[in-house]
């Protein structure tokens, strides 16, 4: 694995690597001693063009554990409005010696072009472009479901899950990345969302898609194992994407009565921030049900997992780029 | 200065001899005979009149770090024109008499072909109120196409004014159709691959809504009316409807819409990006045979040069546009002629006929006929080449095809009986004459 810029990276066998080397980190995480020797001396650069504490010291803490020396870059705004372009500033992180590059940006595309334009030789990990993908934070998902819904044991898949991703699906990475790799990993995948936020060619898409979250929940396109809920910004009602918050949160939140259509087993999952009393109640959020707490201690696990494939010349069977 | 092509096959056809003389084509036939002149060996060689460009971005005033009127003109004659339309755009933005006249004066100056400014319909590309469209059509520029290209004419009221008005010096409005709202943002053409991409789509829609809005407005008040760089098999769809219905209508398309898909935007490589966005393998093959039946009247370059540093960087922050004027004859050969949808006398009415009578533009356009301007173009449509963006005599390196082998190579040109461009390269003096620049 050279780059990991897209969850349509990883083929069958390289998503389950990385899940089974993230188990690994995991089980590292439980001893006194959480560091490892494997990255020392490489040199990690966290460049974030947008704000995304959570994502940031989720990779910054992943490479600190690999013991990495890591570099936190921030700046704001697009390349032509202020400040450095993109290019130089890829330009001055290779001269620094940059082993990987950890890059969010508004701009989809923008890791692509990092890894593609030929201004750094280092590794690109996306962390997050524009409404593109965010391949990491589909690899905790599936790393949480196989954990929770499966043994966790390795090589184990997602074939025969059915999970439901409810929401903005239009404007986020997120769903994307689920989408490639919850499909690549054998589980289906229903979207769910008011027409207007779901994008025109979604259904050349792996995925099935609704408009109607009790339906869904009910079990009309299969029992649920799970049901990711994505962040909706409130500001999306002044672009006519719908007409009101309340309303959005009556046909699309995830409400207790809704939870309780939900087979028992079935999770919830949120990948932060969440706007409570909008696309999730507190009842939902705060339930047995919700991963969004072990979803966030699985970022650092699959992260590390990612940056030592990505580092550590390890084998690369199944991984390609 | 009198030359004698040899063997050369006007527009595809038999070999004959052209002899060019006093900057007027002075004969054609068979084994002509012309002491002292100079003899360029045709052999080969398709003649085809003086390619003429109604969209071309010349950059000058304001971004000469991108194209400058001479260095555009350079680019124009290597690629086999003889008449271009340079683009409004510019800033200040040509919505006067006084800055379409410094444009037409720098297109003398440089000498290699005849630039034609194009007037703004509104004052500064505003789209609020008309500009002095009557004061550039009367200038010594002579402004005949007016656009406010790069930006929509969206306003219905002042469109239809806009038309009506130019009637009365043989204008037409040059529609850039582009829904405003529609297009928010937009990055690429909204479909499958915007989907996957996560670029904010570009719905054909918003170009046809806009072609339909014009072509019934145009026949509401019978005047005339171009569609600037139709891209959608849509638009395509309602200039045949409305052609039929006896429309005073006219379209070109670029030669990149006829070749590349939104697939290249995958790369998301930036020399992609342009307006209107590449569209779909149907939208192609949908240009294509417009362009062969005449629903599409012309082919037209949109040659958009862009600083280096406009290009290379994220999509999003990426200028739109492309380079086209030193690859356009050869996409058309690649898309039309090498496919069999149009033969070189086919080529020779989009690209030159075609676009000086949409134009008004005398003295372009053909025959290659006894007596007739000696604007015309030398082409080898046996060689073939790989595209250097570094090679091109525009400033502009956002040249899509980079890499590419395509066919057909501009041997010479010759504008008003002199040649611009001789064995493929630029001839040394300009061919202007000082004293009609008054220099």
């Amino acid at each position: 694995m050279r780059h990991l810029l897209s969850a349509a990276d990883l083929d069958t066998a390289g998503a389950v690597t990385v899940l089974d080397v993230a188990e690994q980190m995991a089980a590292t995480q439980q001893r006194e001693m959480k560091k490892l020797p494997t990255l020392r001396g490489r040199t990690v650069v966290n460049l974030f063009y947008e704000d995304s504490t959570r994502t940031r010291i989720s990779f910054e803490a992943a490479a600190k554990r690999l013991s990495a020396d890591v570099i936190n870059f921030s700046a704001k705004g697009s390349s032509v409005s202020k400040g450095e372009s993109l290019k130089d500033t890829a330009l001055t992180l290779e001269a620094m010696g940059a082993d990987a590059v950890v890059v969010r940006h508004p701009a989809s595309g923008a890791p692509h072009r990092l890894a593609h334009a030929g201004w750094i030789r280092g590794a690109v990990v996306n962390a997050g472009d524009g409404m593109h993908e965010h391949p990491t934070q589909a690899l905790l998902d599936a790393f949480t479901l196989r954990r929770r819904l499966r043994d966790g044991a390795p090589g184990e898949d997602l074939k025969g899950l059915r999970v439901a991703v409810v929401g903005d699906v239009l404007h986020s990475r997120v769903a994307r990345s689920n989408v490639l790799l919850l499909e690549r990993l054998g589980a289906d995948v229903v979207l769910v969302a008011p027409p207007t936020l779901l994008p025109v060619g979604v259904e050349t898409w792996p995925c099935e898609t609704s408009y109607d979250l009790e339906a869904v929940l009910r079990g009309e396109h299969g029992d649920l194992d799970a049901v990711m809920m994505l962040r909706v910004q409130a500001e999306r009602m002044n672009a006519a994407y719908f007409p009101s918050a309340r309303e959005y949160s009556r046909r699309y939140g995830l409400d207790a009565r809704r939870l309780s259509l939900l087979p028992p087993h079935a999770v919830v999952m949120h990948p932060g921030p969440m706007n409570r009393g909008l696309e999730i109640s507190a009842d939902a959020a705060d339930s047995a049900r919700s991963t969004v707490v072990e979803q966030v201690a699985n970022g650092v696990a699959v992260r590390m997992a990612v940056l030592y494939l990505l580092l550590s010349g390890a084998p690369d069977e199944g991984i390609h780029s | 200065m009198t030359y004698l092509l040899r063997g050369v096959r006007p527009l595809g056809g038999p070999a004959r001899d052209v002899l060019l003389e006093g900057g007027r084509i002075a004969d054609v036939g068979d084994r002509l005979d012309a002491a002292g002149a100079e003899v360029v060996d045709g052999d080969g060689l398709v003649a085809l009149p003086g390619l003429v460009d109604l969209h071309t971005h010349l950059r000058e005033p304001g971004r000469e770090d991108a194209e400058t009127v001479e260095s555009g003109s350079r680019a124009a004659a290597l690629g086999g024109f003889t008449a271009v339309h340079a683009m409004a755009n510019t800033d200040p933005v040509a919505d006067t008499a006084g800055v379409v006249e410094q444009v037409w004066r720098l297109g003398r100056r440089a000498g290699l072909v005849e630039v034609r400014p194009v007037g703004a319909v509104t004052v500064g590309l505003r789209g609020e109120r008309l500009a002095e469209l009557g004061a550039m059509a009367d200038s010594a520029a002579a402004v005949r196409v007016f656009s406010d290209d790069g930006r929509c004419v969206d306003d219905a009221v002042l469109m239809r004014r806009a038309l009506e008005y130019v009637k009365a010096f043989d204008g037409v409005v040059a529609q850039h159709a582009q829904e405003p709202r529609l297009t928010e943002g937009a990055q690429m053409h909204e479909g499958d691959t915007s989907a996957v991409l996560g670029l904010v789509g570009w719905p054909a829609a918003a170009e046809e809504a806009v072609v339909a809005r014009d072509v019934l407005l145009a026949g509401h008040v019978g005047s005339r009316l171009h569609v600037c760089h139709v891209s959608t098999a849509g638009s395509v769809e309602i200039l045949r409807w409305a052609k039929a219905r006896g429309v005073r209508v006219t379209a070109e398309v670029t030669p990149h819409h006829l070749l590349l898909t939104d697939d290249e935007v995958r790369s998301y490589d930036p020399v992609y990006k342009v307006n209107p966005p590449l569209r779909t393998a149907a939208d192609v093959e949908a240009l294509r045979a417009a362009l062969a039946d005449g629903t599409i009247d012309a082919v037209a370059t949109d040659h958009a040069p862009h600083a280096v540093e406009d290009k290379d960087c994220e999509w999003g922050a990426a200028a739109m546009g492309m380079t086209g004027l030193e690859t356009a004859l050869s996409v058309v050969q690649a898309a039309m002629v090498d496919t069999g949808l149009l033969d070189w006398a086919g080529v020779a009415e989009r690209m030159s006929a075609a676009p000086a009578a949409i134009g008004r533009v005398p003295g372009q356009g053909g025959p290659l006929e006894p007596g007739r301007p000696a604007n015309l173009v030398l082409v080898d449509p046996a060689a073939r080449r790989v595209v250097d963006p570094y090679a091109l005599a525009t400033q502009g390196r956002n040249s899509p095809y980079r890499g590419r082998e395509l066919p057909g190579r501009v041997v010479a040109t010759f504008f008003r009986g002199r040649p611009t461009v001789l064995d493929g390269v630029l001839t040394e003096a300009p061919v202007h004459d000082l004293a009609e620049v008054g220099a």
